[in-house]
């Protein structure tokens, strides 16, 4: 009996430490968001989306600039990134069993975990010391590396899940292996792989330390690919630690803009994966 | 002696029966045909390999055309394996080899530099478990032979039509078209199957346990529309169930461990058989 009294309580404590942990871990997120949305709520109107950023001293002005140059960088990044990582994944899914195959397996692997502020040095070396100029080209091509392996594998591991017989169903059809491979592989997998690319463009779009020696950052509007680019991580980087209450005002607004952003792009990964209902097309 | 009763009584109780599936007298057309069906395909010596396991030692079987031929056997003998042989199927497996020769009106499927993909739109195939194309409308699954393959068929409404007539589905899926092909019953997504097969009108069709995944009555269209599509097309059918062998083939083979023990007129295979294995097998002494 006094056994069993024992077990019980046992029971309850890990109990009450599970939940302790879950409290503690759900504390230092949720305050964040409040204080974000508290502190950088009051920023947001029209103008700090569409005005340019005023001289400091004067209030008001906005972030276009960032806005802009956020868009910019992350659609090179998807230009760059998704074509390479998806066809990545599928020679990696469809013909991958291999010595090659392998190789680029862990290169991928090693690769998801190196620190974004690595492949920054990288590209600055690479790109921006050989074009002599900071560039919305290289920072795209940093927020493509990173979101390379990603892509690559979600694409991987998702044609893994299509059923070889329907691979099957459509060779012997008479359709040729790269046309099965587009046409009833690839768009079987569809929906979890755009998942993919949403969640890595989540990622990439809150990238600082690989936009500060690539990107580097721009208060013009500066829609030139060989052009240095503004962006939200790094404005707010650079407003947060100037010494001007209206630039933590807007730091604020910007950052609350930019999880809104990352939590629209993640609804959206969500909304894809949904099966389409069995009557849809 | 189970098989020999249920085909035997199949003629003396017609009515259970669909009127078109009238098997038995079909059954005697072979014997009965003034002419001598011409051989379709023939195999030579088949040799298949699963890496270093054997698992068909040299084959040689007709298959005549027009006709439905049965290959019936004990699971793992290699059923699938010759008739993926035949669509040249069996070699994207990794480290699937054959050898021996595949002919095709005299041609061999096999000879250097001939495309597999010419040959599968000519040699259509039919799976056991039902794989319509989830992505795509029962429209699109009919069609996908000829839009996934890039090609553009003369007239889509009418094919799409006459292949899901031919399949026994059109009157169940004319009015929704456009929904999604996995959203059909098993036995009419292997319906679905067998008329997306057909769209591509190929000389051979084949069915390898097509009833496998079926419930009894989805069984009973299925064999009474491989019945039909046997007086137009030329039909390799692999089952293990003797019954259904009996129902819808004219020609029978018997596969054994790899080897073809025994190949005749189906009356004849399942009446007298000249093998004792084959006898053993169709009275049920072992499988
Ligand atoms: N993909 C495969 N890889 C390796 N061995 C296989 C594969 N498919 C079938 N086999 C082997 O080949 C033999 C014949 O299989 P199969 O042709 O599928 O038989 P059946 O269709 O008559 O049941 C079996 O012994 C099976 O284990
Ligand atoms: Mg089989």
């Amino acid at each position: 009996m006094e056994n069993f009294r024992w077990r019980k309580n046992k029971d309850i404590l890990a109990r009450w430490l599970c939940l302790g942990m879950v409290v503690l871990a759900i504390v230092p997120l949720a305050s964040v968001l409040f204080d974000l949305t508290i502190k950088g709520f009051g920023g947001l109107n029209w103008a700090f989306f569409t005005e340019m950023p005023k001289p400091v001293g004067e209030s008001g002005g906005g972030m276009a600039n960032a806005f802009a140059g956020s868009a910019i960088l992350v659609g090179l990044s998807c230009a760059f990134g998704i074509p390479v990582g998806v066809l990545g994944g599928v020679y990696l899914a469809e013909f991958g069993e291999n010595a090659l195959g392998k190789a680029v397996r862990f290169a991928a692997d090693v690769m998801s975990g190196v620190p974004s502020i690595t492949v920054g040095i990288f590209v600055y070396t690479v790109i921006v010391l050989s074009m002599r100029r900071f560039s919305a080209i290289a920072g795209g091509v940093a927020l493509a590396i990173l979101m390379l392996p990603t892509v690559m594998r979600t694409t991987e591991e998702l044609l893994r899940l299509v059923p070889d017989t329907l691979r099957e169903a459509g060779l012997a059809l008479g359709i040729p292996k790269w046309r099965v491979i587009l046409g009833v592989v690839l768009r079987t997998g569809a929906p979890g792989i755009a998942t993919g690319i949403m969640l890595a463009v989540a990622r990439a779009a809150g990238e600082t330390a690989p936009l500060l020696f690539t990107a580097f950052g721009s208060n013009f509007l500066a829609l030139k690919l060989d052009q240095p680019v503004g962006s939200l991580p790094v404005q707010i980087y650079t407003y947060a630690v100037s010494p001007y209450e209206e630039w933590h005002r807007q730091a604020w607004a910007a950052a609350l803009s930019l999880v809104l952003l990352v939590l629209i792009l993640n609804i959206l990964a969500r909304v894809l994966t949904r099966q389409p209902g069995k009557q849809g097309r | 002696m189970l098989t020999l009763l249920e085909t035997t009584t199949m003629e003396e109780r017609p009515m259970t029966q669909p009127p078109t599936f009238a098997a038995p007298t079909a059954r005697a057309e072979p014997t009965a045909a003034p002419v001598a069906p011409s051989v379709k395909m023939q195999t030579e010596a088949l040799c298949a390999w699963f890496g270093k396991n054997k698992v068909l030692q040299g084959i040689s079987l007709p298959i005549l055309e027009k006709r439905v031929t049965a290959l019936i056997g004990p699971s793992g003998c290699g059923k699938s394996t010759f008739i993926r042989c035949l669509n040249r199927l069996h070699e994207v497996i990794p480290g699937a080899k054959m050898d021996g020769r595949v002919l095709l009106d005299n041609e061999d499927v096999y000879v250097r530099g001939m495309d597999p993909v010419g040959l599968r739109r000519r040699v259509g195939m039919v799976f056991q478990r039902p794989n319509p194309f989830p992505t795509l409308s029962i429209r699109d699954n009919v069609l996908a032979g000829w839009k996934l393959a890039g090609l553009r068929p003369k007239d889509p409404d009418t094919l799409v039509e006459k292949a899901l007539n031919q399949a026994a589905l059109w009157n169940e899926v004319k009015d929704s078209l456009n929904r999604n092909g996995a959203s059909l019953s098993g036995g009419q997504q292997q319906r679905l199957c067998i008329a997306r097969a057909l769209a591509l009108e190929p000389e051979v069709l084949l069915m390898d346990e097509p009833c496998s995944a079926l419930d009894p009555i989805a069984t009973a269209k299925v064999e009474e529309l491989i019945h039909e599509l046997g007086q137009k097309y030329t039909i390799v059918i692999v089952t293990h169930s003797m019954q259904q062998a009996a129902r819808v083939s004219h020609h029978t083979a018997f596969l054994y461990m790899g080897d073809l023990v025994e190949y005749n007129a189906t009356d004849a295979l399942f009446t007298r058989p000249a093998d004792r294995r084959t006898e053993d097998y169709i009275t049920g002494r072992f499988g």
